[in-house]
């Protein structure tokens, strides 16, 4: 008889092994820790990728792997002739995670959309300083405390925004991980109990992944949603292993501790594509890096003077050099993945003669200038002391003399912005929603002088297309006016675009269905492991 | 010994309020302004830097922001991190079993292969043994605790597959932290297998933060037992007729380890400081790597809290050391 319960025992335990054994669960050396659970308060894309993506959806989402936008938790929305009401028809039968201590009675309607943007807007809801110390970075950042005039429940299935201006970019922002959707039933339950931050801890949400629980810079572990209202993911289990250090990532994912790791370091690319057990993908970033004149101050004021130093810097070297080959030199503002990149304009050429003879045709003769170089890395630039200093070597090959200068990032940061600012300088952007106004309006247009324009740029007709393009809602209207802006731009030279940084990803080759996000975010529903 | 105690206990809190000044002067001499750390490249508007200056507090008075801060620390309250919105003694307490299980494998390590190694190399004096011992310890000394943990990774992880290269325990398992301890959670969880997970996980980054502590206790050791071995009273217990092992052991060997202790509780502070480069490496969940990620994030209340915390830890042990000094060395107690 004991012989009978150990055997009996014993099947039952294999029995569950094998259960185990077939659980898909792919493990993602992430790069850091979420800094909470609820998007809206944080602009880390590390948060965004262990909270919005598995957790959350949003009225109107990223397509994957473009910068278009198609519908989300709204099945389809309508645009008033005046570009003023946007009227949001919300998808039904969406179902919410449940877990230990909450369980949904009800599916997402209105209510939860009016809550979601409440909690942020309004200062007097009881959710807008739900834990110390908080703040709605995103929200405040986008302006959209001053863009939003009302928001109304028309009925359970019916949203409508209206505006206070025609804003063309604001469906890209209902994309946007602070435009996360979350569940007013389990936020009035934890309301009720008094326990507001587990919002923030043990999040509820309709996306493909329920989370399950988070040890604390260690490891977040999700399951797949059975409910997902976009179907069953292919994995079971998600596992992020929190890895800083590249150079470990890489070892865990050669090691197979981990299916998938972002940001490798480059030296480690040959090694990658050396390995017969992984893949690399690869994509060109939504970022640009530039080289901003202060077109205020003479001589730069001089679009001649500009294009003349354009003319003086080989990119392809600071690509080679800086970058290690893994970007593309940029021509445009905005990079190319962003729809309305016009193709048909033409790089200013790299000629040191044409540009010493230009820089003489203007007046100027034994320039001396500041170039300002960054003291962070990033991806835009890994490495803006270098650059600089190319940039030097190639401006004394046409006769101007450049000093290198930097300073700690904060008064970095707040230096450059300054109207009478000396010199150049090196910086850059990574877009927030794919917007193409996202980089044009926010680093070039008339408003951003003195804060994010850093070229000190005002010019009419630049800003006179970006600005219509802002309150047109029609698509192709929009590209063209983009299309042409890029044109002006690219005239008058308030930068030196140098390069759009390439992003890659490493992984196991049995993974599967994976797809680079142009705007940098990981996520991996639609993702299946191979046995 | 109880005077002793008492005044040892007394010298704690003008050390501890130097501490406090120090940790919260040292986050703000950094070079770097929170506010627009956060705001980053696309700027922040006067209105909004105005408005978000306040909700940290950084626009009050240098003195009161102080004052707070202390106050704060008397009721147990050491601020909430201003990344991740959660306060900062909640976050230090969930990571510093990590931090203790590592120092713990790290330190015991140290000890039991230090000790030894320092007593057979100073009876062995000269022997090809004592030499290629002390030069490893030099070799051991000198290695960047940075460079050594990767190349430990790269040699045992990645090209024999021996150890795992990262984290507390495989991913397999999954149990709730009822200690904080690994180890002891692994073993409470009752899962086949988790336990030599989490011992196998703490190979390597014991390794990296014990080999500086064993370097230095094992020279010590090695320094103190000739001196011990060339005094009077070894030569009267060998010329006694005792074995050399209870020469060596008992009474040699007490008197040595004398210094030996201090050496052991200066290390405890000199491996809080491994710990920051050992964590990071091994991506062990610990205080280290938080403080690392809160500098470079300028979150002031993590900073000073962490600095506050760890001295808080370093002066425990240094008092615990003093105790034991005089337990091994009576003279001390009475002076």
């Amino acid at each position: 008889m004991k012989l009978m319960k150990t055997l009996l025992a014993a099947t039952a335990v294999l029995a569950l092994a094998a259960g185990a054994a077939q659980a898909k669960t792919l493990v993602y050396c992430s790069e850091g820790s979420p800094e909470g659970f609820d998007p809206a308060p944080y602009t880390a894309g590390t948060t965004f990728d262990a909270s919005s993506r598995p957790i959350y959806n949003r009225l109107v989402q990223f397509t994957k792997g473009s910068s278009d936008t198609e519908p989300g938790l709204a099945e389809s929305y309508d645009v008033s002739e005046d570009g003023l009401e946007y009227t949001f028809h919300l998808r039904q039968g969406v179902k919410f995670h449940s877990s230990d201590t909450f369980t949904p009675t009800r599916d997402f309607n209105a209510d939860d959309v009016l809550f979601s943007f409440e909690r942020q807007w309004k200062s007097d809801h009881p959710w807008n300083a739900y834990t110390a110390g908080i703040s709605w970075e995103y929200f405040n950042s986008m302006s959209m405390g001053e863009l939003l005039s009302s928001i109304e429940k028309v009925d359970d299935y019916t949203v409508k925004f209206t505006l206070t201006r025609p804003e063309a970019p604001f469906i890209a922002n209902m994309a946007m991980d602070f435009a996360s959707i979350m569940s007013a039933e389990y936020a009035a339950q934890l309301e009720a109990a008094g326990t507001m931050d587990l919002l923030n801890q043990a999040p509820i949400g309709t996306g493909p992944f329920e989370f399950v629980n988070y040890q604390q810079d260690a490891a977040i572990r999700y399951s797949s949603f059975d409910d997902y209202w976009g179907g069953v993911q292919p994995l079971d289990d998600l596992v992020f292993a929190i890895t800083t250090d590249p150079a470990v990532r890489m070892q865990k994912l050669q090691a197979g501790e981990c299916h998938v790791m972002p940001y490798p370091n480059p030296a480690d690319l040959d090694s990658i594509r050396a390995d017969s057990s992984l893949q690399l993908m690869e994509q060109e970033g939504l970022n640009v890096g530039y080289l901003a004149y202060n077109t205020t101050m003479a001589p730069f004021d001089n679009v001649n003077v500009r294009k003349a130093l354009n003319m003086a810097v080989d990119k392809q070297a600071i690509v080679d050099a800086v970058f290690e080959g893994n970007a593309t030199a940029a021509i445009n503002p905005i990079p190319p993945t962003i729809w309305s990149y016009n193709t048909s304009i033409v790089d200013d050429e790299y000629n040191p003669e044409a540009a010493k003879a230009m820089l003489a045709e203007a007046g100027v003769e034994n320039l001396s200038m500041k170039v300002w170089a960054m003291p962070v890395s990033r991806p835009y630039n890994p490495d803006a002391r270098r650059m600089a200093e190319l940039i030097q070597a190639d401006y004394a090959a046409i006769g101007v003399t450049a000093e290198v200068v930097s300073m700690e990032w904060g008064e970095y940061l707040s230096q450059s912005s300054l109207p009478d600012r000396d010199g150049a300088v090196l910086l850059g952007w990574t877009g927030d929603n794919g917007d193409p106004d996202n980089f044009l309006a926010v680093l070039l247009g008339c408003d951003a002088v003195g804060s994010a324009n850093r070229a000190q740029w005002c010019n009419e007709e630049f800003d006179a297309l970006i600005q219509k393009a802002k309150i047109t809602s029609d698509k192709a209207e929009r590209t063209a006016l983009y299309e042409e802006a890029q044109v002006v731009f690219k005239r008058e030279a308030p930068w030196l675009t140098i390069a759009h940084s390439v992003v890659f990803m490493p992984m196991s080759t049995k993974v599967t269905g994976y797809v680079m996000d142009p705007k940098g975010t990981h996520a991996f529903d639609g993702v299946d492991l191979a046995e | 010994m109880i005077r002793f105690l008492l005044n040892r206990l007394f010298l704690i809190v003008p050390t501890f309020i130097g501490i406090t000044i120090l940790a919260f002067a040292f986050v703000r001499v950094l070079p770097g302004d929170p506010v627009l750390l956060i705001a980053g490249e696309r700027g922040v508007s006067p209105e909004r830097y105005q408005m978000l200056l306040e909700q940290f507090g950084y626009n009050r008075p240098i003195w009161e922001q102080y004052w707070s801060y202390l106050s704060g620390i008397f009721q147990g309250d050491f601020g909430t991190s201003v990344s991740t919105k959660r306060p900062v003694i909640r976050d230090f307490l969930t990571l510093f079993p990590a931090t203790l299980e590592l120092s713990f494998f790290a330190i015991s390590f140290a000890i039991l292969l230090g000790i030894p190694a320092g007593v057979i190399a100073a009876v062995k004096r000269g022997s090809w043994y004592d030499q290629t011992l002390m030069g490893t310890a030099l070799v051991g000394y000198s290695m960047p605790i940075f460079w050594l943990g990767l190349l430990l990774i790269i040699f045992f992880s990645g090209m024999l597959g021996w150890t795992p290269v990262s984290g507390r325990i495989d991913m397999l398992y999954y149990f709730p932290a009822t200690t904080g301890f690994m180890t002891i959670d692994a073993l409470l969880s009752g899962q086949d297998g988790a336990f030599v997970s989490a011992m196998r996980h703490l190979i390597l980054p014991t390794v990296t933060l014990g080999t500086i502590p064993l370097a230095v206790i094992a020279r010590q050791t090695r320094s103190a037992m000739l001196e011990v071995l060339g005094d009077d009273y070894v030569r009267t217990a060998r010329a006694k007729g005792l074995a050399p092992h209870q020469v060596i052991g008992v009474h040699a060997l007490r008197n040595a380890l004398i210094p030996v202790v201090t050496t052991i509780g200066l290390q405890v502070g000199v491996m809080m400081a491994g710990a920051i480069l050992t964590e990071t490496i091994f991506s062990w969940p610990g205080i280290g790597k938080w403080m690392i990620d809160a500098i470079s994030r300028r979150d002031y209340p993590v900073v000073q809290a962490g600095l506050l915390l760890i001295a808080l830890i370093v002066m425990a042990v240094n008092l615990i050391v003093d105790v034991l000094y005089g337990l091994i060395n009576p003279r001390i107690r009475h002076t």
